[in-house]
């Protein structure tokens, strides 16, 4: 059973705005994302009979937008759930569980309006045996392993920078990023030093925001109004709970489990994908990605970013929108990865690449905890 | 003096820090594949054998991989800048710690560098262990 072009996103849409909205609690952001994705898709709520979303519950995202649904699904593994959403959507699609399911994101993560609680209990395994250490959240945990990664292959903080800096050059174009002003290496490696060897623009923005997709049979595609993205190939995989149970620091397992799972469905090969969104929630998380998914070799991503390869004009366009680092980043970014990779494949996107046939999102959920990948085309036929 | 959040052991690692208690690193082994592993579990995440028992690492190991914080955690503001690094035990397992007795600069703390055990009574529980360069007491 595959799921290999099963399934087409059919709507997709952004909330009005993205960054900083005080006005807006995390709800209303699903919301918000949703209509817009409805609107896209030509449809309205009394034809959604599934509800994927992270975050809040979609029990609680199902009784806001009042919709009754067939199929309901949590999964709530941090950034890369949309993508998984996305998969498990086309499975009941195929299963025949639900028609048309509607994937919802919301995050007052900047803000913090209507968000929950950051509390957890001391006696989980983390407040055991990581919490002691004074970690303060993504940018002490998901930083820690990138050290081991230069030990072993020479990789240079000059390499690290470059990924912000590519990333920021694709931002330039996006009217809608944050951040928007050219920077260089140098200005990188300037800026504040968070935890050593990272630095404040090697770092996601925190941010307000929302996305929202609607999935339907692809059979069904050419009903809607705009151009149908086809479900390729799909992944998901998940590895450890705590950073400091990761089997080898220099590699992400899920990572490459997810991908792989998604590559062999799809049935193509890495030299076949046109565009690709890795989601960036510091600057090492692409380069870990470029090397699980095997579009570069072990610890060759340092030089691949340095020679601005993923940067506008290179070969391998990556994290078009701007990415977490300079576009938005709201907490669990991936809906915005799936986002852009719609764009493209549609044509719509603020910097459009040409004849875009092919695109890949992978996402990172937690600190390297989980992961999951969609592979996506235009082509009917494929 | 940073203020550590601090565990409450539950069953399965309550021998891990009554052994820290006692200025002994508690971990585990497996009979059947042999392995040794860490965070506590009453079997095996190797090989799912329940047939394991606890013994007393040597407190040697490694650093494995490290950052250096700049921007502490709540109550861990005035203690910056520190490491919050992952150990490799001689014994195998992976284990996070702070690495103390020891400039926190990049230049003083090298991957790989030999550590070894020490053990900090934070109250009358809880009593963690924290790395230091190895002959450096």
């Amino acid at each position: 059973m595959s799921l290999r072009m099963s399934a087409a996103i059919v709507g997709a849409a952004e909330t009005d705005t993205v960054g900083v909205i005080p006005d807006k609690s995390a709800l209303q952001l699903h919301a918000e994302a949703a209509f817009n994705a409805l609107a896209d898709a030509g449809i309205t709520k009394d034809q959604v009979d599934g509800v994927l979303c992270a975050g809040q519950s979609p029990v609680a995202v199902a009784e806001y937008l009042g919709i009754t649904p067939h199929f309901i699904d949590g999964t709530g593994v941090g950034g890369c759930s949309f993508m998984i959403h996305v998969r498990h959507a086309a499975a009941a699609i195929q299963a025949g569980l639900c028609t048309t399911a509607l994937i919802t994101h919301g995050e007052s993560g900047r803000s913090r309006v209507g968000m929950g609680g950051w509390g957890q209990s001391p006696q989980l395994p983390a407040s055991q045996f990581e919490s002691p250490y004074g970690v303060a959240g993504a940018p002490t945990r998901f930083t820690i392993p990138f050290l081991r990664h230069m030990k072993e292959y020479g990789t240079t903080e000059r390499q690290l920078a470059s990924v912000a800096v590519a990333t920021r050059k694709w931002a330039e174009r996006n009217p809608r990023a944050m951040m928007r002003d050219p920077i260089s290496v140098e200005d990188v490696l300037a800026s504040r030093v968070i935890a050593w060897p990272f630095h404040l623009l090697e770092c996601c923005l925190v941010t307000d925001g929302g996305g929202a997709l609607v999935v339907v049979a692809a059979d069904r595609a050419k009903d809607f109004p705009k151009k149908p993205v086809y479900v390729l190939g799909t992944g998901e995989s998940s590895e450890h709970s705590m950073i400091s149970m990761m089997h080898d620091f220099t590699e992400s397992r899920a990572f490459r489990v997810s991908g792989d799972l998604a590559f062999a469905e799809a049935k193509i090969g890495r030299g076949d994908i046109d565009h690709a969104m890795f989601y960036d929630a510091f600057a090492h998380t692409p380069m870990y990605a470029l090397e699980a998914l095997g579009f570069v070799g072990k610890g060759e991503s340092g030089p691949f970013f340095e020679e601005m390869r993923t940067a506008p004009g290179g070969d391998f366009p990556l994290n078009t929108n701007g990415g977490g680092l300079s576009y938005t980043h709201t907490g669990m970014y991936g809906m915005f990865a799936l986002q852009e990779s719609v764009r493209q494949l549609r044509g719509e996107a603020a910097a459009q690449l040409p004849d875009v046939r092919t695109s890949i999102a992978h996402g990172v959920g937690g600190m390297f905890h989980a992961a999951g990948t969609i592979i996506m085309t235009n082509d009917p036929g494929a | 003096m940073p203020r550590r959040p601090l565990p409450e052991p539950t069953p399965e690692t309550r021998e891990f820090w009554e052994g820290a208690k006692r200025h002994e690193l508690r971990i585990q082994r497996c009979n059947s594949c042999g392995q040794a592993y860490f965070f506590p579990r009453p079997f095996c995440p190797n090989c799912s054998s329940r047939d394991v028992e606890w013994f007393t690492a040597s407190g040697r190991a490694k650093l494995h991989t490290y950052v250096i914080v700049e921007r502490g955690a709540p109550g861990f503001q005035d203690a910056v800048p520190y490491s919050i690094a992952i150990v490799q035990l001689e014994e195998g397992p992976h284990m996070m710690t702070n690495i103390v007795g020891v400039e926190q600069t990049p230049e003083a703390l090298q991957v790989d560098m030999p550590l070894e055990v020490t053990f900090e009574e934070q109250n009358e529980q809880i009593t963690l262990p924290f790395f230091r360069p190895r002959g450096a007491a």
